[in-house]
């Protein structure tokens, strides 16, 4: 789950982790007073969208008085920012950050993720602030510097005073980016983050360590120890159709193909994704229905799959294992009866009792093409838009 | 011989009174899996379907009956707890099959597992099956078929899928793993690899990744310094969007590494013989052992 940089700095300031004063704000003439109260002759004015890139793509901005901070607001709330992260169409701003200014000496980096090969939290450091660190991390790894955290200790303070002291700090700036680093790795662990990323970290010329940006995943299996985060959720920053289906729990992805696909399991949906456009089509959608494809599932997933007017045929692939064929053709042909489907259905059931099933669906009154293997599932789907 | 699981094989199952766990305990019992005891804190003295002893911890049933592997369909939140109780009591396997256990758990549990010698396969997958011998988790067991070719996968459904394309052409497997698709797993690809390449009634593997982590990227380095037997491979997820979760925790594309490209890439170089299409994995691993 990804959430908004104002709250993500909430989050971090409650940890005791450094973040600039600011007031999040929704309508343009909130904004002189909210510069006003932050007491800083210049403020920042800051997009609220859930990607990255704001500031190239024009949702950042300094404004020196409150005055041009509400002008500043009033240009940046409801307009379409394109990121290289948004995609073309971009996202509509519904909300802006205005934050205090800062006297910013130096603009570092710092991150937390799972190094996956080590099954450890690694916390990566860099001096190349401001940049994007996967471009840093191909163009110059030298600069990033990492130190692994072994569970049973944790992020152990000489690990912090290594990273701080590559990093370049002295002085007060030295002792608040130690401070820095084992409260931002508290949070982490406290809060069950999947990535933290911190670019810039700042350092103030009168030796301050502060977290100008913020970024914040959760892990998603974790949440449940973490209710509370189910509100920062903003439904406005994810694709309508995906919101839906999350109501049905159908793990659902919207792509810009038009072959829908409904398949049992998500390796396997990956690779009819895969198998589509091998065979010159674009799939629409990733949309797993779970190891069971019941009925119900199989009803909801058609649902969300014809709400995108893109879907010009749906392709079925179940791999009936414990629960067989015979019994998933059914569901398909009750969900297909309760649903209008205008568009070409093409169902492959491989597995147990596939070759009753294959009667079962062609002998239905539902008009479907049946196809016994996945490449053939693949080419029928894709020659039927031809 | 086969790898991991055998006829020797003592299963106890965690969660056995569980909803999953008495479902697939009834399908295990079925295909002939020797489930020696199953767990419930509180249950223990009672029995499963009559038979099979039910005890309050993994150590009576280490104890009492003498299981040597557990397969754990406890759920999430106590999930990393069951596993390291199993490990505790010294089984040289757990299966763990439960999806949806938070990563932080998952870090304890592997630096718990470092000092023990208990062998970790999962989370978050279908499990492991020697055909005709065992079968520890919730695969359809009629879909296999005893014979030569190992399996390893990230994946459930796409392992049947292969399973099912090597079934229908003849070609039977010594022993198919699922390892999981969460970020941290017991056993990766390079551990199976190992044990296959070890395994004299394995002659060839099937190697199934997906998107998302390197660990299919390590799979390959091992391959071509290693690897004596024929390799094909599928990655599944060259159409995934990066940035976005494709159903498994792990499957994920994160700062444009972790791409199906770039792991078939690696593998193809390493001499495997990589699938474009999930379709024709039987029919390569075929074409390869005549």
């Amino acid at each position: 789950m990804n959430i908004h940089e104002y709250q993500a700095k909430d989050i971090l300031r409650n940890f005791g982790v450094v973040v600039p004063e600011g007031k999040v704000i929704t309508a343009p003439s909130e904004a002189i007073s909210a510069a006003k109260g932050l007491g800083t002759s210049v403020v920042v004015v800051k997009a609220q969208i859930h990607a990255g890139g704001r500031g190239k793509g024009g949702g950042v901005k300094l404004a020196k008085s409150p005055e041009e901070a509400g002008k500043i607001a009033s240009e940046i709330l409801g307009m379409n920012l394109v990121t290289h992260q948004t995609g073309p169409d971009g996202k509509k701003v519904n909300k802006v950050l205005v934050e205090q200014g800062l006297d910013i000496a130096t603009e570092l980096y710092v991150g937390i993720t799972l190094d996956r090969t080590v099954g450890q939290l690694a916390i990566m450091a860099s001096t190349e602030g401001g940049m994007e660190i996967e471009k840093v991390a191909a163009e110059t790894p030298e600069k990033i510097l990492k130190e692994w955290v072994d569970p049973a200790a944790g992020l152990r303070p000489a690990q912090a005073r290594k990273l701080a002291f590559g990093l370049g700090l002295s002085g007060d700036a030295f002792k608040n980016g130690v401070k820095f680093i084992m409260a931002l790795y508290k949070a982490y662990t406290a809060t069950d983050a999947s990535l933290f990323e911190i670019n810039p970290l700042v350092v103030t010329k009168d030796g301050r360590v502060l977290a100008l940006d913020a970024k914040i995943n959760f892990d998603d299996n974790a949440l449940y120890r973490h209710k509370d985060y189910f509100e920062l959720r903003d439904l406005d920053e994810e694709e309508p159709l995906e919101v839906e289906a999350s109501k049905y729990d159908l793990n659902y992805i919207k792509l810009d193909g038009n072959v829908g696909c409904m398949v049992n399991g998500a390796g396997l949906a990956m690779a009819t994704m895969d198998i589509i456009k091998l065979n010159g089509g674009e799939p629409a959608n990733f949309l797993d229905v779970g190891g069971n494809a019941s009925p119900e599932t199989v009803e909801n997933g058609f649902k969300i799959i014809l709400a995108d007017p893109n879907v010009k045929a749906v392709l079925i692939n179940i791999f009936g294992g414990i629960v067989r064929c015979d019994r998933v053709a059914k569901g398909i042909i009750q969900a297909a009866k309760n649903v209008q489907i205008n568009v070409p259905l093409i169902v492959r059931l491989a597995g147990t009792n596939a070759e009753e099933a294959a009667e079962l669906l062609a002998n239905s009154d539902v008009k479907m093409e049946v196809a016994t293997t996945l490449k053939e599932a693949a080419e029928k789907a894709v020659a039927s838009i031809a | 011989m086969s790898i991991l699981v055998n006829k020797d094989t003592r299963l106890v199952v965690q969660g056995i009174t569980g909803s999953e766990g008495t479902f697939h305990s009834d399908q295990m019992l079925e295909y002939g899996t020797n489930i020696v005891a199953g767990v419930t804190p509180g249950k223990g003295g009672q029995k499963f379907r009559d038979k099979v002893p039910i005890f309050n911890t993994v150590a009576d049933a280490v104890k009492e009956v003498g299981a040597n592997a557990s397969v754990i369909f406890v759920p999430p939140p106590f999930a990393a707890d069951a596993i390291m109780e199993a490990a505790d009591a010294g089984v040289d396997v757990v299966i763990a099959i439960t999806e949806g256990i938070p990563t932080a758990d998952m870090v304890t549990v592997k630096a718990f597992l470092e000092s023990r010698a208990t062998r970790l396969v999962g989370p978050n997958c279908p499990g492991v099956i020697t055909p005709g011998e065992c079968k520890i988790g919730i695969m359809p067991g009629f879909i296999h078929k005893k014979g030569r070719v190992g399996v390893v996968s990230k994946s459930g459904t796409l392992t049947y899928e292969a399973v099912h394309q090597l079934s229908e052409l003849g070609i039977g497997q010594s022993t198919c793993i699922g390892i999981g698709g969460d970020p941290i797993i017991g056993t990766t690809h390079v551990d199976a690899l190992k044990l296959f390449n070890a395994d004299a009634d394995t002659d060839a593997v099937i190697v199934i990744g997906e998107i998302g982590g390197s660990a299919e990227q390590e799979a390959a380095v091992y391959i071509k310094a290693e690897m004596d037997k024929p390799v094909v491979a599928f990655i599944a997820g060259r159409t995934a969007p990066p940035g976005r979760r494709m159903g498994h925790a792990g499957a994920i594309i994160s700062g444009g590494s972790g791409t199906a490209d770039e792991k078939m890439t690696a593998l193809r170089a390493a001499g495997a013989t990589v699938c474009e299409s999930p379709a024709v994995l039987g029919d390569t691993m075929q074409s390869l052992l005549k």
